[in-house]
């Protein structure tokens, strides 16, 4: 590999995509529609007080298969930000990989980190330079959420597949379970909510997710899987201990197998005017 | 028409060493030594933005003096170099030795090929997960590569700096006795440099991840008392 050392007319200036462009290392645009390819599905993200809550399941599936059950979908950007993706699970991961490259590189050479708004707009070009391949099949929508420490306030951010991008104030979901997730968050949310309520109701929000949503896992209990959450506040990006997550669906599923928590199942329905009540 | 001079090679080469050294004498000094628990460069800058030091990688930064655009310019292109790498192999195959070997290629070029020297020195520091693995590369401006193990001094004073520390050196030693040995060392016995004129910051060895942490002028000036 050659030392990228530039003349000053010919720099890239501090963009890792554009120093990738230069040497050659952007992948191609398939040519036709890819089927089946891997897909993650479910995350949520939603504003609480002291930051922002992410979470994301940990099933991905090509088709009607399951083909991996511990894939993450929560990374962290950078030391205040993280970003969690759904749809095909390689473009996805890699488009992450390239994000917090592009982050710390441009960090390194300026000097400074990129506001808040800077890695948001980053972010929004990626996916929309993904486009073409999203057009054959490969799409990828992030979410993307960080503490803006000049404002000393979690913010989130939405995109769809052709790059806009747009801020929500309180929660975000996406994937496959994003409506029964979103719904469950909408419901509960509530100005100034504390870390546990947020995790609480993260938590609760994926658990309906998945159980209305084939493609999205739910915790599994047998093999020790649950999902991945993660806080982003002042002190940056923390993974929440895979201990406490655990922990905290056993409580929801306890709750949930209480005859109040069934109750939404409804009763056996019986035929004809029998005593069956 | 008029016959060029003859001027012998070595004359040449002579000429374009003194013109990197005159320049390079111009500036401040800067100090790098390993301690227990990492890497510290020091450096004496009167600036808060334009930099000496910087990093490069999760283990690795770089320190110049002399020219500021020459040695920013490589600044640039070691980030570059390292960043690339890291992302087609791994994050653990980017090592200091072979920036250092990309950075004796350039310079050494621009001395023997260029009308005139990059009047600058460079620094490429490692930290290693013990203190055997740190690695110090003192580049000079004609390319030369100096493999050092516990300190280096880089600028125009660096035989008077290094004798001063030299001195006073030992190794496993901690981090507020290595900062003050560097300052007092760069300072040398007639004057004092205060925290505002300094610029410092550690490869940390116990760190996960990037390493690389500048100590703003608070936490200087406590440590210098």
């Amino acid at each position: 590999m050659a030392f990228p050392f530039y003349l000053p007319g010919d720099d890239p200036g501090p963009s890792f995509a554009e120093l990738l462009r230069r040497t050659g290392g952007c992948p191609p645009t398939p040519a036709g529609p890819i089927d089946d390819v891997t897909h993650g599905t479910t995350v949520v993200a939603l504003r609480y007080a002291d930051g922002v809550v992410m979470a994301g399941d940990r099933r991905a599936t090509s088709g009607n298969l399951i083909s991996h059950r511990t894939m993450e979908k929560v990374f962290p950007a950078d030391r205040h930000s993280g970003v969690a993706i759904a749809g095909a699970a390689g473009p996805a991961v890699e488009m992450v990989r390239l994000f917090q490259l592009q982050l710390e590189h441009y960090e390194k050479v300026e000097g400074v980190e990129l506001s808040l708004e800077g890695k948001a707009n980053q972010l929004s070009v990626m996916v929309r330079n993904h486009l073409p391949a999203a057009m054959q099949g490969l799409m990828v929508v992030p979410l993307f959420a960080g503490y803006d420490l000049g404002r000393g306030a979690g913010r989130l951010f939405q995109y769809d597949v052709t790059g806009g991008r747009y801020e929500e104030s309180d929660f975000a979901t996406n994937g496959s379970g994003r409506l029964h997730a979103g719904t469950v968050v909408k419901l509960g949310y509530r100005e100034g909510v504390e870390r546990t309520g947020a995790l609480d109701l993260a938590i609760s929000a994926l658990f309906q997710a998945a159980d209305e949503d084939s493609a999205t896992g739910g915790p599994d209990l047998v093999r020790g899987i649950y999902p991945t959450m993660a806080t982003i506040t002042s002190a940056g990006f923390e993974r929440v201990d895979a201990d406490e997550v655990a922990d905290r669906f056993r409580r929801l599923v306890e709750r949930l197998s209480t005859p109040e928590g069934t109750a939404s199942t409804g009763a056996t329905p019986t035929i004809g005017g029998g005593g069956a009540s | 028409m008029t016959m060029p001079f003859y001027v012998s090679p070595e004359q040449v080469m002579k000429d374009r060493a003194d013109y990197a050294r005159k320049g390079i004498a111009r500036g401040r000094s800067l100090v790098a030594a390993t301690y227990d628990d990492g890497i510290l460069i020091c450096a004496e800058n009167p600036s808060r933005r334009l930099r000496k030091i910087s990093e490069i990688y999760d283990r690795i930064a770089f320190a110049a003096v002399g020219k500021y655009n020459e040695f920013d310019q490589l600044r640039i292109a070691g980030i570059r170099a390292a960043d690339l790498k890291g992302y087609a192999y791994s994050r653990q195959d980017v090592d200091a030795r072979s920036l250092a070997n990309n950075y004796a290629q350039i310079l050494g070029q621009i001395f023997t090929h260029e009308m005139k020297p990059m009047e600058v020195e460079i620094l490429v520091a490692e930290v290693g997960t013990i203190p055997e693995q740190d690695r110090l590369f003192h580049l000079l401006y004609d390319g030369t590569v100096v493999d050092e193990s516990r300190f280096t001094v880089l600028g125009g004073e660096a035989e008077t700096i290094a004798e001063r520390l030299r001195e006073h050196y030992a190794d496993g030693l901690d981090q507020p006795s290595v900062i003050r040995l560097s300052t007092v060392a760069l300072g040398g016995p007639d004057r004092t440099l205060s925290a505002g004129e300094l610029e410092v910051a550690v490869l940390s060895r116990s760190e996960e991840g990037r390493a690389f942490r500048r100590l703003d002028e608070e936490t200087l000036a406590r440590l210098l008392g």
